[in-house]
């Protein structure tokens, strides 16, 4: 189980151990974390799973391919540097303890 | 009594609104009932990846301890009997009687199946729960081993997916499609014929116009015969040839129904306090017009709109409709509804891997289809619920800037 910390805009934190390979946003969803929408299941097509990561550790994660930078270009919130879909990462032993904070809005 | 609302149907548009009712502060009971055995789960995977990685577990939507939670009694294996709107009771097929303050059908819909198609067949199947994505999973990958030919019948979404699955894992695939085109209900004609080009550059087989006659099963393999003669074998069948809403509870109610449960724009139908939404619920516009869609995004909408009614406010759904396919490496999207449409402009060249059309009903921009162009999809949801289009002639034109345009 690989422990992801899931921070709220007012700062909460809520921790998940997520299993090994779950993409971020399924791990959200399914434990119910309020910030993460996930329309469309992880297709790549709704941009409502949008997160941003912990900028120290940025580098860690595989890098964006170019339909997730297209849709981060579109999502409701302020897009930023450290801007992620969190259903395309994938927890790995790597990423333990990686903290994700949800934005203001998905719509 | 205590406040007791009651969702029958836990797909997408149920479970969107019990949790929308828990969102708005409603603090009474809720019960969503379920007819299958798994808890609500994401559908879409269903006819592409999941066909391949089998993956079924990780689309449960939401973890047992979130039900319990936000105090939602979840029931799975669940069916509904029968619906009394003037005792405001829902009978269980176990014999067991709920009373409810509110009542919002989720039914969903359900696959057609071809006439005379035997349900439990071992070669031939529909393509809507997660129990038949199993099934046609595995009947892939034994044609898979065996080295049989699939034959899709109906060439929609869902038959086009499965179509592009099985090509991709090396099998042998026909699409029977008895229109003349392709997705005839959702795509223009240029549309079309791209796909079809592209499916059968990948080995697809496709035949247009194709009316069958016959479908049956003998010794594991399917026998499909055509009205020109002709006879396919094939170890496996999918069904694909669209679906029909689940209306029957409410019809036997007396709730108004016309291809789906009659709703208004806050989600009532008929009957007080019975609401409906989802892929039963056929929407009234107010002129005697009723829209039933099929996707992910309307039962999101309709779900909300309805718990929202439910609680006594009123705020009728406004997004702008969307629906998506996943075949091979083309991903489809489509924001509004083609109706009526006049004038279909490429935007780009339908020989590229990536390219839009722009749908317009006279002067009226409805719909726009893009390929391999996610953000322009979102653009394009954003033209139309904000009512700023480009005109045909900018739309037709690569240099024009689009995202100026929604800027200004």
């Amino acid at each position: 189980m690989i422990r992801i910390h899931y921070v709220d805009p007012d700062g909460n934190t809520t921790t998940l151990n997520v299993p090994d390979g779950q993409n971020l946003m399924q791990a959200a969803v399914q434990n119910g974390i309020d910030g993460i929408v996930g329309e469309c299941g992880g297709s790549l097509v709704c941009a409502t799973c949008h997160c941003y990561v912990d900028p120290t550790r940025l580098s860690e994660l595989n890098p964006p391919t170019e339909e997730e930078l297209e849709l981060l270009e579109e999502v409701a919130a302020q897009r930023k540097d450290n801007s992620r879909l969190s259903c395309q990462i994938k927890a790995s032993a790597a990423l333990d303890n990686l903290s994700i904070t949800t934005p203001e809005t998905q719509y | 009594m205590e406040n007791h609302i009651v969702i029958v149907g836990a797909g997408q548009a149920g479970l969107q609104a019990a949790e929308t009712l828990r969102a708005e502060k409603y603090s009474g009971l809720i019960t969503l009932l379920g007819d299958e055995p798994h808890p609500p789960y994401h559908r879409p995977p269903l006819s592409k990846d999941a066909l391949k990685e089998k993956h079924f577990d990780s689309l449960t939507m939401r973890g047992p301890n979130v039900f319990e939670r936000r105090k939602i009694t979840m029931r799975t294996g669940c069916r509904v009997s029968a619906i009394h709107p003037n005792r405001q009771t829902v009978e269980l097929e176990n014999g067991e009687s709920l009373s409810y303050s509110g009542l919002l059908l989720a039914t969903g819909a359900s696959p057609r199946l071809f006439p005379g198609q035997e349900p439990n067949a071992k070669t031939i199947h529909v393509l809507r729960s997660r129990g038949h994505s199993e099934a046609v999973a595995e009947r892939l990958s034994l044609c898979q081993a065996r080295q049989e030919p699939v034959v899709v019948i109906g060439g929609g979404f869902i038959g086009l997916e499965v179509a592009a699955v099985a090509r991709e894992m090396g099998l042998e695939v026909t699409v029977l499609e008895a229109g003349n085109q392709l997705m005839g209900r959702v795509a223009t004609p240029v549309l079309a014929k791209t796909f079809q080009q592209r499916h059968e550059s990948r080995g697809v087989r496709i035949a247009l116009n194709a009316r069958v006659t016959h479908l049956s099963e003998a010794d594991d393999r399917a026998t499909i015969e055509l009205a020109d003669g002709q006879r396919l074998t094939a170890g496996l069948v999918v069904v694909a040839i669209g679906v029909a809403p689940n209306d029957t509870l409410a019809q036997e109610a007396g709730i108004v129904c016309n291809n789906g449960i009659v709703v208004d724009t806050y989600g009532r139908t008929s009957a007080p306090h019975v609401f409906a939404a989802g892929d039963c619920a056929a929407r009234s516009n107010g002129n005697g017009h009723f829209l039933r869609l099929e996707s992910i995004q309307n039962a999101i909408e309709q779900g909300k709109a309805a718990a929202r009614s439910i609680l006594g406010q009123s705020r009728p759904f406004h997004d702008t409709p969307y629906f998506w396919s996943d075949q091979f490496d083309m991903k489809l999207q489509i924001a509004g509804v083609a109706h009526a449409v006049t004038t279909s402009v490429v935007r780009g060249n339908t020989c590229d891997a990536a390219f839009s059309i722009y749908n317009y009903a006279d002067e009226r921009l409805v719909s726009v289809d893009t390929l391999n162009a996610p953000k322009e999809h979102i653009m394009a949801r954003k033209m139309l619920s904000q009512e700023v289009w480009p005109t045909p002639e900018q739309a037709g034109d690569p240099e024009f800037d689009l995202a100026a345009l929604m800027e200004s």
